[in-house]
């Protein structure tokens, strides 16, 4: 029989059993991630007319905001290998597959803030649920890139079954970036009022809508920027460029493994203190 | 014997901190302490922080029906969570054995765009139950919660007891080892109350009940143990039901005596006379068992008035009206002739159980053309009185301890045939 015991000691200082607890989690839990993203997805297009075409109004609003200031010569965005316009949508769509995944962990936290303080479920299948539903919207996202892709008449050959493997590092490091500001998030609301913030900066210092300076200190910034590397590689998949960071890629995902691994961790230390003070 | 202990919690404390910002900052300390290994019980209170549970300790075993009772902020549901593991203890240790049932709020898995049917394959999933075994107990769970026209609507078209009875419905049929239940059944109907007392009596057998609530009646049926919580202390803990639940009661001094109505008559005094064997008493008068009860009431009565009547009224520790006496029903309008009446009723064969009682006089006028009552006077809760049966009795959920004696027959009694006394000697 199935034995818990709880005592005000920090798990951590029992690591194996931690582990092991966790391990059962995980994987009682998935089934119920799988639940909760089917529930999610459902609810999130049940109640809209234009469903999920959502996924690129915006993007797409975004670019040709951006290829008119780029065309009318208002800012100069600088030269990019592939046509601006393709540059810039496929910039935006896989800017915001990041951002999406970056928001998940909160905002599932916070949407199921009542079940976590009245049932006591696996809650790392929120966070299960969060990448599935990431990996979901990005789905539809590159599918909706592709297409448009292929209107304007530009394929780019193998290197689009790359394209994928982009994504998903995509969203598992915006889930873990995500992870790392929940549990302040949880308690202060200051972290997800200065997300949107952040995130605008941080954008204009990735090449999303503008390709990399040549030179000078926003080159340098843009280089260093760890999300450069992500951004950079999923989109030259896409549009069949030599990819520039690939090193860097590699080495991202990398560290995004870890994170993640070490943020599932300290969500799940997290969770009972977060909710003694949610007030749910 | 004894079956297996189940639940086992030792010296468990957890510590509330009143004020918002300060307890966002513990939070944070709290979290680091954690996130680093050096938390560990802590004992101490910090400033602004109070116990909401103080070193309670339990032991529940298979086939046992903890009742836990106490004043609303008592520390019952902080202990319930504790207990499900949402929240950490400050201090102690809880352990838990086999599969755990919570039911800690109505129809809190619920989603409520989606149908009665999906939501317990959620439900389930979230209490860890594959879909294998839900599928194996679904239609049991549908009948059980009587809602099967509903089942394929979604739940936020169901009403607060349809989402019990499917709460309850699914919580019961996941075969938990523990069943947590907190104050869920207030919801739902008489017959789905009794339903689910069945239920709950069915499962003891198998399981261990921690059970909640503010209805003592309910909780005399069911529970075996009881836990009285005060001030987030355990006040007393034990098999004896009924002391736990006399102890609960006499938290309660809120009927306050009070003049609600005095244009007409004035109540001066009201005394309830103790039986022979309880003058001794200190305290309120005591009633013995089928004794007389005697109310003396003192009152003054506007001389305008010429004739009144006089209703006694009973209510128990729990505010529920137990008796009423009227004077309307048995004689004659008293006639106001003089200016202080002093008056005595009489109510033979007191059967009400053990407990307190308050007494509440109403002085009223009846008018004859208009078939109506006036109002004259009415002091609410003005005395106080205790009815003593045999102490081994108790509490029990009932109002009054009948009276009778068990006579042997040679036959059933269907009233046709004779009752034939059989004599002792």
């Amino acid at each position: 029989m199935e034995r818990r015991v709880y005592t005000p000691h920090s798990n951590i200082r029992k690591p194996w059993v931690m582990v092991r607890e966790m391990a059962r989690d995980i994987r009682k839990g998935n089934d119920l991630a799988k639940r909760l993203t089917i529930r999610d997805i459902k609810a999130l297009y049940r109640q809209s007319f234009l469903g999920i075409l959502w996924a690129f109004i915006l993007p797409l609003a975004n670019t040709l905001v951006w290829v008119f200031l780029n065309n009318s010569g208002i800012v100069s965005m600088g030269e990019t290998d592939i046509p601006y316009p393709i540059y810039v949508f496929s910039g935006t769509m896989i800017w915001a597959i990041f951002m999406e995944s970056m928001q998940a962990p909160i905002e599932k936290t916070t949407q199921n803030k009542s079940i976590l303080a009245k049932v006591n479920f696996p809650r790392e299948a929120l966070i299960v649920a969060g990448i599935y539903q990431g990996l979901f919207n990005a789905g539809v996202k590159a599918i909706i890139l592709i297409v448009a892709l292929a209107i304007m008449g530009y394929f780019s050959g193998w290197t689009l079954l790359l394209f994928p493997i982009g994504v998903i590092s995509l969203v598992l490091a915006g889930t873990a970036i995500g992870l790392v500001l929940t549990p302040l998030g949880m308690l202060y609301t200051d972290i997800s009022k200065a997300i949107p913030l952040v995130m605008q900066f941080l954008m204009y210092t990735t090449p999303v809508v503008y390709a990399i300076p040549k030179e000078g200190l926003s080159s340098q910034i843009v280089r260093l920027n760890p999300i450069t590397p992500l951004i950079m590689t999923t989109r030259d998949w896409l549009t069949g460029m030599q990819p520039e960071f690939l090193n860097g890629f590699l080495w991202m995902n990398l560290i995004v493994v870890v994170l993640l691994a070490i943020m599932l961790v300290a969500y799940r230390l997290a969770m009972p203190i977060l909710i003694e003070r949610m007030n749910a | 014997m004894s079956k297996e202990v189940l639940v086992r919690v030792e010296n468990v404390s957890k510590k509330f901190c009143r004020d918002l910002k300060t307890s966002l900052w513990y939070g944070v300390k709290d979290l680091t302490g954690e996130l680093l290994g050096g938390r560990q019980g802590q004992s101490e209170l910090r400033p602004k922080e109070f116990w909401a549970v103080k070193d309670v300790s339990f032991e529940l075993r298979r086939g046992e029906c903890l009742g836990l009772i106490g004043r609303n902020g008592a520390g019952k549901s902080t202990l319930l969570k504790m207990l499900n593991g949402l929240i950490k203890p400050d201090t102690g240790r809880i352990t838990m054995d086999g599969r755990v049932g919570a039911l800690i709020e109505l129809g809190s898995g619920f989603n409520p765009i989606l149908t009665g049917r999906e939501n317990i394959y959620n439900n389930g999933s979230v209490l860890g139950i594959s879909k294998k075994e839900i599928d194996k107990v679904i239609d049991e769970i549908i009948a059980f919660s009587e809602i099967e026209k509903f089942i394929d609507s979604p739940v936020a078209y169901y009403s607060s007891g349809m989402k019990v009875r499917l709460g309850f419905s699914v919580a019961v049929h996941m075969k938990p080892d523990v069943l947590i239940l907190d104050e869920v059944l207030a919801v739902g109907d008489s017959g789905f109350k009794i339903k689910s007392f069945n239920k709950i009596n069915e499962m003891m057998k198998n399981a261990a009940v921690i059970f909640v609530s503010h209805s003592m009646p309910n909780v005399a049926i069911i529970s075996n143990k009881i836990l009285l919580m005060e001030y987030g202390q355990m006040e007393f803990h034990g098999e004896d039901v009924s002391t736990g639940i006399d102890k609960y009661f006499d938290h309660f001094g809120g009927n306050d005596p009070k003049v609600e109505f005095d244009e007409f008559a004035q109540v001066e005094e009201v005394t309830v006379a103790s039986s022979e064997k309880y003058l001794n008493l200190e305290g309120m008068p005591a009633v013995d068992y089928q004794d007389d009860l005697k109310v003396g009431i003192r009152v003054k009565v506007d001389p305008s008035i010429d004739w009144f009547h006089v209703k006694v009224q009973l209510t128990d520790k729990d505010l529920k009206i137990v008796g009423i006496y009227d004077s309307f029903q048995f004689q004659e309008p008293i006639q106001n002739d003089k200016e202080i009446h002093d008056l005595l009723a009489v109510i033979p064969n007191c059967i009400f159980i053990n407990g307190e009682y308050s007494v509440t006089i109403f002085i009223q006028q009846r008018d004859m053309i208009l078939k109506k009552w006036n109002l004259l006077g009415l002091y609410r809760y003005w005395t106080k009185f205790r009815v003593k049966a045999s102490d081994a009795l108790g509490y029990v959920p009932a109002v009054v301890y009948l009276p009778g004696r068990i006579e042997f027959s040679k036959e059933l009694a269907d009233g046709k045939s004779e009752i034939k006394k059989e004599s002792n000697s």
